[in-house]
């Protein structure tokens, strides 16, 4: 069959889903529909999935999973303590689901969430010709409203599992969360998977940084290989305030991250770390955009991946300076190594810049480990395998080590241990 | 007081051009619009052989298929293709057989622009084919080049003296599929350069054409195709100038470099035409496909200084297919006023240990933006492929923009890519250390701008370093020099 004739439209993708019963705002739900109405899954002469082929992904038509299969989902809890929030197949998992009752934090569904604060949804996010926003909209299974009060300072984990576990089923969950002035939290994400294949996880996040706000996202990306994810984070900055997030990509067949930050303030510092280990047919993307709408801000951007077997790596990170943001000092790096001559790696740090008085720099690499190092290390007495790890441990190490979590760092050295066998 | 940044913002806005005159030459015009009797008109005109006209008519009925690009980082009010002169020929018909048999006028023209060519073939030993309104009126230096085979005259003329040659290589590197507007240029090119240096032998002198847009509305379509056969070497210089004009002109060039074996080829090329003034009025439209092959152990090399053009399109590129090619790209671009610039390279790694440079250096100014889009690609089979880029962005007013788009994409593990760039504008540790060492503020500038784009113009032949300067300085200057 030739591609022409696979019906890769949304009308044929969304078939057996319905729409989302959530009251969101009429107007954001129409809007939804209207962007998905007789388009089809982008290709890769749309610039922004140029290195993604979603043809795979096109050809499904998943349904919404009515019961949970009874995973252990605790098992794939990063933390032990504080607050988790599981969801398996878009659907709360109530049995596993933990509230600690933390002063200045509230976690609650938007099913419970009050007309005012559901009219908040949505705001950030663009739906013109993102298809899988317009998506998580229209078709929204479950959302997780996550409140933390001004000069609020969360010190136990606020912990998020997505977990896919069927057969061609889709998850799309959408969370909010509102950091009050002054205060500090972080949430952990994690994605996983079990006994799940051709299932996709569309999940959005919307985050509200208010003044002087401080909040770190910290992101593990591990289902098996078979199933899809596309995660989209909308970040809004406000002044003084510091966003840092942590993406760290392990396993999963395609997976795609969406990152705006809109700095909209003053005195902001923006940090986005990203590590990618990827092997077999993985397939990673990340697309970055920060946005710098206001003068006297930093933002640091640090992406480093290996990419073994038959793997593909894309990197695609646009720093914006609007006009008169000045004294931005802006800096983007990315580093790829490539293991075997069947991975690939397409790269493309972007630079828009509108005024003058910044400092603005990017830069990427891609090559492979140094074999003078590797035979160094050997003439030491250790293997080549452990002198290969051992560099590519230092490559990565430089991104995993920008993480000061030690829950987060010990759950990553575990899967890096059980799926590449590195000892960290 | 001294010179401030603001000052000079001004002075650049208020330059004006200053290449920009009319030379009133009586000219042989095809009506306006394109269809295929124009072609036909054009090939009849030219006393074209069959085949040629086939290729133009085939390009067409693809150009007709095609749709304007609209990726790049600029905007402008699209041409309209029906209200184009496709064709514009002095009138002359006779072929110069002196130089005094040259048009009085079109002789001032050259002068005016610093190109008098008894200077030039007296002093400097460059041939140059000199090219008015799509006809070549002068050709020197032809007999001494051709005692060692090399063949440098205008397109039309290869295309009847050597058809086998244009035959075999036209299209080979840029073929009419490949994109809008070199589709438009494969169907209704009116002239351009051609050249081909013989197996082993080394270009002894630089070789140099001059491009000029002369009449209102017409638009110039140059073809140039340089060949150097096995373990040949020419240095190729291209350069231009255009008169201020309102109306928007277009220019749909193409260039196609083919080094064979051991071959290498030096492209420089200074770019000055008219920019509009400084409401962004006017200008011209540069849409050029500039693209070189080269085979085993050849070498090509770019070097650009673009200070012209209301809107430029063009990547000059290099396909590395033979094993051991080198693949270089140098290039100062410096936009003004409303001024757009979307310029970089390609550089397509196919065979083992290739290798590529790309220094690409942007200066905006005025309201301009300045657009760095390059794309490296290291296919699987180009074991230890080498690149390394730097595009560096110079920022002189609040208003102006720089832009990075560099692709890199790479299949092969043994390869080593780098790629950085840098934003910013002229350091004011910069300008206050040579303050205090008692160089005024304004050559502090011209100073730091001169350092900045030097790696670039250090590429340029003798013969076009000092020209490339007075462009920069025109277009940059105001009194930075």
């Amino acid at each position: 069959m030739s591609e022409t004739q696979i019906d890769r439209s949304f009308s044929a993708f969304t078939k057996h889903l319905r729409q989302t019963e959530i009251s969101l705002p009429a107007d954001l739900i129409a809007q939804s529909l209207d962007e998905l109405n007789g388009k089809s899954f982008p290709t890769t002469r749309i610039e922004a999935w140029k290195y993604t082929r979603l043809t795979k992904l096109s050809k499904l038509s998943p349904t919404f999973a009515v019961q949970h299969e009874g995973v252990n989902s605790a098992s794939f809890a990063i933390h032990s303590t504080g607050n988790r929030v599981v969801l398996e197949n878009g659907a709360l998992h109530l049995n596993t689901t933990q509230f600690e009752a933390v002063n200045g934090l509230s976690i609650k569904r938007f099913s419970e969430c009050s007309t005012e604060e559901l009219q908040h949804i949505g705001s950030l996010l663009t739906l013109e010709n993102e298809p899988f926003n317009a998506l998580n909209t229209a078709f929204l299974q479950e959302g997780i409203f996550i409140q933390i009060d001004d000069n609020a300072q969360i010190d136990a984990p606020i912990e998020l599992i997505h977990l896919l576990s069927k057969v061609e089923c889709a998850a799309t969950i959408r969370v909010f969360i509102h950091v009050g002035k002054f205060a500090k939290a972080a949430l952990t994400m994690g994605t996983w998977s079990a006994g799940a294949d051709k299932s996709i996880l569309n999940a959005v996040s919307e985050i509200h940084v208010s003044e002087g706000a401080h909040f770190t996202l910290r992101k593990l990306q591990s289902e098996e290989e078979g199933n899809f994810q596309i995660c989209t984070e909308e970040i809004e900055q406000k002044k003084d305030s510091v966003f840092t997030m942590h993406t760290v990509t392990l396993n999963g067949t395609l997976v795609r991250n969406n990152v705006r930050v809109r700095v909209n303030g003053t005195n902001c510092e923006t940090n986005l770390y990203g590590a990618y280990l990827l092997k077999g047919n993985q397939h990673a993307d990340n697309h970055t955009v920060i946005d710098h709408m206001m003068p006297h801000c930093l933002s640091n951007e640090l992406y480093k991946g290996v990419i073994d077997e038959q793997a593909t790596a894309v990197f695609n990170g646009k720093v914006f300076v609007r006009k008169d943001a000045q004294k931005i000092n802006a800096f983007q790096s990315n580093g790829n190594v490539l293991m075997t001559d069947t991975a690939s790696v397409n790269s493309k740090p972007e630079l828009e810049i509108y005024a003058d008085d910044v400092k603005c720099s990017h830069g990427s690499t891609t090559g492979q480990l140094d074999e003078e190092a590797v035979f160094y290390l050997q003439s030491r007495g250790i293997s080549e395998r452990s002198a290969r790890n051992l560099l590519v441990e230092a490559f990565i190490g430089e991104v995993l080590d920008k993480n000061n979590n030690q829950d987060f760092t010990n759950k990553t050295n575990a899967i890096l241990n059980a799926r590449f066998g590195w000892e960290r | 007081m001294g010179y401030t940044e603001n000052e000079l913002a001004k002075d650049l806005e208020n330059q004006e051009y200053k290449f920009g005159f009319v030379t009133n030459i009586e000219s042989d015009k095809a009506p306006k619009g394109l269809n295929e009797g124009i072609i036909r008109f054009i090939s009849a005109k030219k006393e074209e052989p069959e085949w040629l006209l086939d290729f133009r008519l085939k390009a067409f009925a693809l150009w007709k298929e095609m749709t304007e690009p609209e990726w790049a980082h600029v905007h402008y009010e699209k041409p309209d293709f029906q209200d184009i002169t496709y064709y514009s020929a002095p009138k002359q018909t006779k072929k110069y057989e002196s130089w005094d048999d040259v048009d009085p006028e079109m002789k001032e023209t050259m002068a005016k622009l610093g190109i008098s060519m008894e200077e030039q073939q007296r002093l400097t030993g460059v041939a140059v084919d000199f090219v008015m309104d799509s006809v070549s009126v002068a050709t020197s230096f032809k007999s001494k080049l051709a005692e060692l085979g090399i063949v440098f005259c205008s397109f039309s003329e290869a295309v009847k003296e050597h058809p086998e040659l244009v035959r075999k290589y036209m299209g080979t590197v840029v073929p009419m599929t490949d994109n809008f507007y070199a589709a438009l240029n494969s169907a209704v090119f009116t002239d351009g350069s051609f050249c081909y240096i013989p197996s082993g032998v080394r270009c002894p002198m630089e070789l140099s054409t001059y491009f000029r847009i002369n009449e209102g509305g017409t638009g110039q379509f140059e073809r140039t195709l340089v060949v150097a056969d096995q373990g040949a070497y020419v240095s190729y210089l291209e350069g231009c100038t255009a008169p201020q004009r309102d109306e928007n002109q277009l220019h749909a060039a193409v260039v196609e470099l083919i080094a064979l074996d051991d071959a290498e080829i030096k492209y420089s090329t200074v770019q000055n035409w008219y920019p509009g003034d400084k409401e962004g009025k006017g200008g011209i439209y540069n849409f050029v496909t500039k693209r070189g092959l080269c085979e085993r152990n050849a070498k090509i090399s770019w070097t650009q200084v673009e200070t012209g053009s209301a809107v430029t399109w063009k990547y000059p590129s290099c396909v590395l297919k033979g094993d051991n090619s080198i693949g270089e790209f140098y290039s100062v671009a410096v936009t003004n006023n409303y001024q757009q610039a979307d310029t970089g390279t390609k550089m397509i790694h196919l065979g083992k240990n290739t290798k590529s440079t790309i220094i690409s250096k942007g200066i905006s100014a005025g309201k301009s933006q300045n657009s760095y889009r390059g794309l490296v690609q290291i296919h699987k089979n180009a074991d230890n492929a080498r690149n390394f880029s730097q595009c560096d962005s110079l920022l002189m007013t609040d208003e102006c923009g720089a832009h990075t788009f560099p692709y890199i994409e790479c299949k092969n593990s043994s390869a080593k890519i780098e790629h950085e760039a840098t934003t910013s504008k002229i350091g004011e540790d910069q300008i206050f250390y040579c303050l205090q060492r008692g160089i005024s503020e304004e050559k502090a500038i011209s100073l730091i701008v001169n350092g900045y784009c030097k790696e670039v113009l250090n590429q340029l032949p003798m013969e076009f370093a000092v020209e490339a300067q007075k462009l920069l300085a025109i277009s940059l200057e105001g009194s930075v020099g």
